[in-house]
């Protein structure tokens, strides 16, 4: 889709700040990737590069009390979410100050400071869980929501139907996002996926769905709003089907020889970041500016990098904290 | 003989099973690429995409439809990619492949395998680690096999396949690149007979998948100290070989039973009861602590039963 530079209406400002956004999300990926190539980053990383609108555009549209919950792929959306880019890094490289003391890594950063309730290593699982926060949210009378993101991949999995049923049964305050990068490692995912997709599904379960652009970051965001100013009104669960396209590989070291080289390539033109660079400048914001926001992020990546090669390794007795309180191996009761 | 990876072993048994029986088919994630390690690689090319299939994230119905496909008269290869993710598809293992034939008195058999490959592989954490064997050896109706070398893998997915009852194969992810001699050909390694690694006359030592390898080195290590430790890798978990053990126990009349599962209720625990009760000897247990398996190498070396406790296993057995 070719982006439209004279988009009418369109708030700069904002723009401006979801690039800056994006760029720092794409940063913090591609120093993720380094310290694979610098043997510092041990476990497997997904990356969200060619994603970045998704996290910017949902996640940016949540407040700071509001919840949630992510996949395997969540260093965007936990980035969005308000986590600082340092201490995610330090998880990454499992060192002290990471956000979980570097006990999780990449697959299971969580940061509840910002409402963030865990990357999941287990795709699907964090479906039925967000359905469960959003019923304490409901039942505490509390008037935040929450935002639980999955990949396509993850529909085919029950939990999908019971988490969907379940907040739509209980009328809960929870926005599901299905982000559509295509694929789900190197499944191509429409030739696993019967039906008319995620959207369809979640209507027949009695969820009002939207399918979005997702790599328009504007677009995302103001459906991801319009939705979440339902959901916070009492409307119940909302479904949002953002289409993407995953530029990297499945993994950090996958190099997708499973698909097309064009493919890819006609596809790096769709990018997100590229996308609202081109209405930027469009709108007559400088080159220069548009730059610096790249240079910005890669700069506090850089810097959050290098503290994180700097910081320690937790030492062996963090194997046994927060086992458990009742005979907890770091009470001696193995 | 020819000298293959770990990996390439299970590949040739699966592919050598598939040409000798129509009904052999595999179903997975990702397999028509190869699969999540590469264990299915070329398998697609030889075989077509119906009997090497890819399948949905669906562990539930990737699993309760090999239950069907079994029941009536195909044998499925069931990967689950990692053990940990088998776990969303217990019930129809525990419940419907497991009890099947019991429950509808004899009229049915889910010749199936399940490849749940285990153990920690550098800072995967704590869902992609696990070693679960000792769960699955609890439960009746399932055979459990966790094999060490290249040539069991070839030898026991063979026998897996041929096996009519529903097997759990647990391949441990460390020993993918693992080379080493495998028969070629129809090798088929039956279940419950255990191997000895090397004979001993101060202790027996009883271990299986990749922690064989740290206690043979552990063995090598007591050697040079003049202990003679006699290393058993008991290649299934049930069936068990109860004779080898109690033969080699009776004989050094000092058990250690050493995995990399987490100790408190281990199937090292049911060995060493086992022996107890019957010889009465010195029978210990060398296993994780219970604690999840964490992201950063000090915490995750933490959990990691080493070569070196191995050793002050034994030599503290041996009053030394
Ligand atoms: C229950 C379960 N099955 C399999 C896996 C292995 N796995 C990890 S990511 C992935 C693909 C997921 O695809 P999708 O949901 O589309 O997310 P994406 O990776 O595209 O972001 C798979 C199969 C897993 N983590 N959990
Ligand atoms: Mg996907």
């Amino acid at each position: 889709m070719a982006p439209d530079p004279h988009r009418s209406n369109i708030d700069i400002a904002h723009l401006r700040d979801r690039h800056r956004l994006m760029w720092r999300i794409r940063a913090l990926e591609q120093a993720a990737l380094r310290g694979l190539d610098d043997k510092v980053v041990l476990g497997a990383i997904h990356p969200s590069i060619g994603q970045e609108a998704i996290a910017a555009g949902v996640v940016g549209a949540l407040r700071r009390d509001d919840i949630l919950l992510s996949t395997h792929r969540g260093h965007g959306h936990t980035l969005a979410k308000g986590a600082s880019s340092e201490a995610m890094l330090r998880e990454l490289l499992g060192r002290v100050g990471g956000n979980c003391g570097g006990k999780g890594g990449s697959m299971h950063i969580a940061d509840f400071e910002v409402g963030m309730l865990g990357a999941n290593g287990v795709v699907g699982a964090n479906i039925v869980i967000a359905a469960g926060a959003a019923h304490a949210i409901k039942l505490k009378r509390e008037d935040k929501i929450v935002c639980c993101i999955f990949g396509d991949g993850a529909i085919n999995r029950g939990p999908f139907l019971e988490g969907l049923n379940w907040a739509a049964v209980f009328n809960l305050p929870v926005l599901f996002v299905c982000e559509d990068n295509g694929f789900a490692a190197t499944t191509r995912t429409s030739s696993m996926t019967a039906g008319g997709g995620p959207a369809v599904r979640a209507r027949a379960i009695g969820l009002q769905a939207e399918e979005v652009d997702g790599n328009d970051v504007l677009a995302v965001e103001d459906t991801a709003q319009a939705m979440i100013a339902a959901i916070r009104a009492g409307g119940g669960p909302r479904f949002l089907h953002a289409k993407t396209y995953r530029l990297t590989g499945h993994t950090g070291v996958d190099t997708a020889p499973y698909r097309p080289a064009d493919e890819v390539a006609a596809r790096k033109l769709e990018e997100p970041i590229l996308r609202a660079a081109e209405l930027l400048l469009g709108a007559g914001v400088p080159e220069a500016d548009i730059a610096a926001d790249r240079a910005e992020a890669e700069a506090e990546m850089e810097a959050a990098y290098a503290a994180a090669i700097a910081a320690p390794f937790p030492g062996p007795e963090e194997a046994f904290r927060d086992v458990q309180d009742v005979g907890s191996p770091a009470l001696g009761a193995f | 003989m020819s000298i293959i990876s770990y990996m390439e072993a299970a590949r040739q048994a699966l592919a050598e099973e598939m040409r000798r029986d129509k009904l052999v088919w595999a179903v997975g994630e990702d397999l028509g690429r190869g699969g999540v390690f590469g264990q299915y690689r070329g398998l697609v090319e030889e075989f077509g995409p119906e009997r090497i299939s890819d399948a949905p994230i669906s562990e539930a119905a990737i699993l309760g439809a090999s239950v069907g496909a079994a029941m009536m008269g195909t044998r499925p290869v069931v990967e689950m990619r990692f053990s940990d993710f088998a776990l969303c598809a217990v019930d129809e293992l525990v419940n419907q492949a497991a009890k099947a034939r019991f429950m509808f008195g004899g009229q049915t058999r889910v010749p199936l395998v399940v490849r749940e490959p285990i153990g920690m592989w550098r800072s995967s954490a704590a869902q992609h680690s696990q070693s679960l064997e000792s769960w699955y050896a609890h439960i009746p109706g399932l055979v459990v096999a966790c094999p060490s070398t290249p040539a069991d893998n070839k030898g026991m997915l063979k026998a897996a396949i041929r096996c009519d009852d529903p097997v759990v194969y647990m391949e441990h992810k460390n020993l993918w690149p693992l080379e080493g001699e495998v028969p070629e050909g129809d090798h088929v390694v039956p279940f419950g007979v255990a191997r000895t690694v090397r004979p001993g006359k101060d202790i027996t030592i009883v271990s299986w998948s990749a922690q064989v390898h740290v206690c043979a080195r552990a063995a090598d290590v007591l050697a040079g100290q003049g202990i003679e430790a006699e290393l058993i890798d008991l290649r299934t978990l049930w069936p068990w070989d109860q004779q080898a053990v109690l033969e080699s126990a009776a004989r050094t009349g000092r058990l250690l039973v050493a995995h990399e599962a987490v100790q408190v209720g281990g199937f090292g625990a049911e060995i060493a009861a086992f022996v107890a009760e019957r010889l009465g000897i010195k029978v210990r247990r060398l296993g994780a602590p219970r604690a999840p398996i964490g992201y950063a190498p000090p915490v995750e070396d933490a959990v990691r039963i080493s070569e070196t406790m191995t050793v002050a296993a034994v030599r503290d057995m041996l009053g030394k």
